[in-house]
């Protein structure tokens, strides 16, 4: 057939197939820059390559990681959430007034998280069904949970007191504990549910022209409202436990963690314009944040230069996101 | 005599497809050189290779005798050329007078002279005869007004070859004669003119000159347009014989299938019944906000309706969202492909399975992507959609191609009963055009219902059982096949209170 032949004929690269090299670079780029940047710390930085301190950096991450699963769904629908760091920390104190009340540690978690989905279920429907700004409502949502941190807890931090919480909290199985388990199972559901399943199919379709998938019978809102409900649920698993770490809920934690988790998903070559998300890429973005953090900390550099290299890194990482779209636009 | 513009043996590929290969040709000034091919040709590359936004491969570009390099679309522009294309670059918040000087608005320390802005705006309009509020927002304006405001930016800035891709696309008859009268305007002006467009009649009405392409080649130059037969054109075009582009064949009609009867809603003006039988192909035809589109879209459940029922097969039904009409077997293609149908960064495949997939997922969840494959592959050979693979980015595909995706989203739905066309050929070549009537008609004669909204009169006159006419916001009257040509449907649609000027072309 004619036409069989002339596609057969243009697929054999070209010479000047720059863009396909490119897009090639840009794919793998963060890896490689993680495995440069992981051996060179290994042999530069003292303490670094060591198991203890491997799994003290995964312990640190395991709240980011977690919730930059969810955040990546947030913005590969084109939406966005900054209602995740007042909610770890509303859940913390949440759960632990709960725990101080009842004494029972799975009450104390189950009623966590479930204040966690009612603020994502508020989030998304306001999003999805009042059509406001998810900017505008997130931002909204995160002043007003971060100040029933304080009113709950007036003020002040809740200490545990409870010893089956705090013991879940330092839980080891093979001699890794129980939050970086938690992290890992994080990647892979959410790495199937974006993959293998049709609610990440409508995620990212969503994302990539909402009007599109309307039309072709994908119910924009309720996938909307699932997203960010699932988000508010796993920040409030991430504030237990912050709160099991620190046998205590702390209303004024996790400032500043919602731009770490968009810092480590944008990091990881989520697209701020939705539709684009890949949860390998996740995983690198927020082990790249860890690792420099861990790195920083190990070098004692001065906490107040730390905010100037995160910054740093985060424009690095938007530049990498503008280069990759310009490399593919054509 | 060097040529105004002359291209000579521009060749650009990209990754997977070789978009131009050895092209030249040359544009003269005072003529209107028309380009035509089917989607995917190569018309566009080349006239983002005109407009600076690609650099190409090989050859050169030469204006009087000159090599010319555009390193960005700023360094063509400041060459004297404009290409406007198929989709407008405008701001829509700003007024006509600040799109227009966009760039160049006069300012001293960055203060905008605003009054004097217009009064320079004003001016020039008059001069070219263009009747435009500078004041005016860009999106308070008609699509033909918007266009026009385009074609005066590249008059403003003088420009002396003009490019213009597909304008007629989403105009009006009425719109389309003042369009056609600028561009001879301009020709008269001794500018030198590319047209590209589908529309046959247009290119044998305004072009001197029209060059045809296919698969990135330049098949032929015809300098005297007016003594070649349509027939050739066609031919050259699509590489192949087509006698009727139309191909029509009378079908056995079934029973009414598909009912809306009193809907109420946005856009129109009264309550609105329509029915489609089984085998049916009913064409709706009306001016551009006739309220076609609109209906359609309440019927889909896509916007909400404020009264009205529907019935299918007999039985009335519930269409609240557009899930609930697919759930039904009544699917709708968006008139606008790039907003409404595609999702321009997924791939192909995703694009044909977004709606198909629920048949076969497993726990009600999980995808079944051999399945998803295989339906994906099935369709690009079936209506051969033309892409290196399935996994291909559907942006990378040509207009026709995306479309025929389209269609195949709702061709793997088992059960098809109802299916809504809202301009299904717009922007497509002829080849895909003649694929796309014989998809149709299979839809036809399997039984399915189908409403087949264009704004292409020679198209619904050929493909339609019947024709209803819509004309501001309700439905002005229904024709039988036998009954409808040009001058009944045109005398429904116009409005009544205007005198009938617009003349079928």
């Amino acid at each position: 057939m004619e036409v069989r032949e002339n596609i057969s004929n243009t697929l054999v690269p070209s010479k000047n197939d720059k863009q396909k090299w490119w897009q090639q670079i840009t794919e793998y780029s963060l890896i490689v820059i993680f495995i440069l940047m992981f051996i060179t710390m290994s042999l530069s930085v003292e303490h670094f390559f060591s198991i203890e301190n491997m799994l003290g950096l995964a312990l640190s991450i395991s709240q980011i990681g977690m919730v930059a699963c969810t955040m990546m769904f947030c913005l590969a629908s084109r939406d966005f959430d900054l209602s995740v760091g007042s909610t770890v920390a509303f859940a913390g104190v949440l759960c632990a007034m709960v725990l101080n009340a009842t004494g029972n540690t799975f009450i104390a978690i189950i009623a966590a998280v479930a204040a966690g989905s009612v603020i994502g279920f508020v989030n998304g429907a306001v999003i999805a069904y009042l059509r406001i700004n998810a900017l505008i409502t997130t931002l909204a949502t995160m002043e007003v949970v971060r100040g029933l941190g304080f009113i709950v807890s007036h003020g002040q931090a809740v200490g545990v007191s409870s010893e089956t919480f705090i013991e879940l909290g330092g839980l080891t199985l093979f001699g890794v504990s129980l939050p970086i388990w938690i992290t890992l199972a994080c990647f892979i559901v959410f790495g199937v549910l974006l993959n293998q399943t049709v609610y990440g199919r409508n995620t990212l379709a969503i994302g990539g022209n909402a009007e599109a998938s309307r039309l072709a019978g994908i119910n924009v809102e309720r996938t909307r409202v699932w997203i960010f409900l699932i988000q508010g649920a796993v920040a409030a698993l991430a504030g237990v436990i912050l709160a099991s770490r620190i046998t205590s809920g702390q209303p004024n934690a996790a400032e500043g963690f919602e731009l770490n988790v968009i810092s480590a998903c944008v990091l990881g070559g989520v697209s701020l314009l939705g539709g684009r998300a890949t949860i390998s890429g996740v995983v690198i973005g927020v082990l790249i944040m860890g690792t420099v953090e861990n790195v920083m900390n190990l070098m004692n550099i001065d906490a107040f230069y730390q905010y100037l290299v995160r910054g740093a890194i985060l424009l690095a990482a938007v530049l990498l996101d503008q280069l990759k779209n310009r490399g593919s636009r054509d | 005599m060097s040529a105004t513009l002359r291209f000579d043996n521009i060749g650009k590929v990209f990754p997977g497809v070789r978009a131009l290969d050895g092209v030249s040709f040359d544009v003269n000034a005072g003529e209107v050189h028309g380009l035509m091919g089917e989607n995917g040709a190569g018309k566009s590359t080349l006239l983002k290779v005109l407009g600076g936004e690609y650099q190409p491969d090989s050859g050169r570009v030469l204006i009087d005798g000159n090599e010319v390099k555009f390193a960005s679309a700023a360094a063509s522009i400041a060459a004297g050329i404009a290409v406007i294309h198929q989709e407008l670059q405008y701001v829509p918040d700003l007024t006509v007078a600040e799109n227009l000087l966009l760039g160049a608005l006069p300012s001293t320390f960055g203060w905008v002279h605003k009054r004097e802005a217009k009064k320079h705006v004003r001016d020039r309009l008059l001069q070219m005869g263009v009747d435009l509020d500078p004041n005016a927002k860009l999106k308070k304006l008609s699509i033909a007004q918007r266009q026009m405001v385009e074609i005066c930016k590249a008059l403003l800035r003088n420009a002396r070859v003009i490019a213009l891709d597909e304008p007629t696309s989403s105009l009006s008859h009425r719109e389309t004669e003042v369009l056609f009268k600028l561009v001879r305007d301009l020709k008269a002006d001794n500018r030198a003119l590319i047209y590209i467009s589908h529309r046959m009649d247009e290119i044998y009405e305004l072009c001197n000159t029209c060059t045809i392409f296919r698969d990135g080649r330049k098949i032929a130059s015809h300098p005297n347009l007016a003594e070649v037969p349509r027939d050739t054109l066609v031919q050259e075009m699509v590489g192949r014989e087509i006698s009727d582009i139309y191909d029509y064949k009378p079908r056995a009609l079934g029973d009414v299938r598909f009912a809306v009867k009193n809907v109420e809603g946005h856009a129109l003006r009264e309550p609105t019944s329509f029915e489609v039988r089984r085998g049916e192909i009913v064409g709706f035809f009306g001016l551009v906000g006739a309220g076609r589109s609109e209906l359609m879209h309440l019927v889909y459940g896509a916007d909400r309706k404020k009264a009205g029922t529907i019935t299918l097969d007999g039985e009335p039904i519930k269409v609240r969202s557009a899930g609930e009409a697919i759930r039904h077997g009544i699917v709708l293609c968006p008139e606008d492909r790039k907003e409404e149908g595609i999702v321009a960064m997924a791939t192909v495949s995703e694009n044909i399975n977004i709606s198909c997939r629920r048949h076969y997922l497993r726990a009600g969840l999980f995808l079944d992507r051999k399945k998803e494959a295989e339906t994906a592959d099935r369709f690009i050979q079936l209506l051969k959609i033309k892409t290196p693979s399935r996994r291909q980015k559907i942006r990378f595909l040509s207009g026709g191609n995306q479309q025929k995706a389209i269609l195949s989203r709702w061709l793997a739905e088992p059960e098809l009963k109802v299916v809504i066309l809202d301009e299904p050929t717009r922007g497509i070549d002829v080849g895909a055009k003649h694929e796309i009537y014989h998809v149709i008609y299979q839809l036809a004669e399997r039984g399915c219902a189908i409403v087949m909204i264009s704004s292409e009169l020679p198209e619904v006159l050929g493909v339609s059982d019947r024709i209803v006419v819509m004309r501001q916001g309700r439905i002005a009257g229904e024709l039988p096949r036998e009954q409808a040509n040009e001058q009944s449907v045109l005398n429904l649609a116009l409005p009544v209170q205007s005198e009938p000027t617009a003349q079928a072309a």
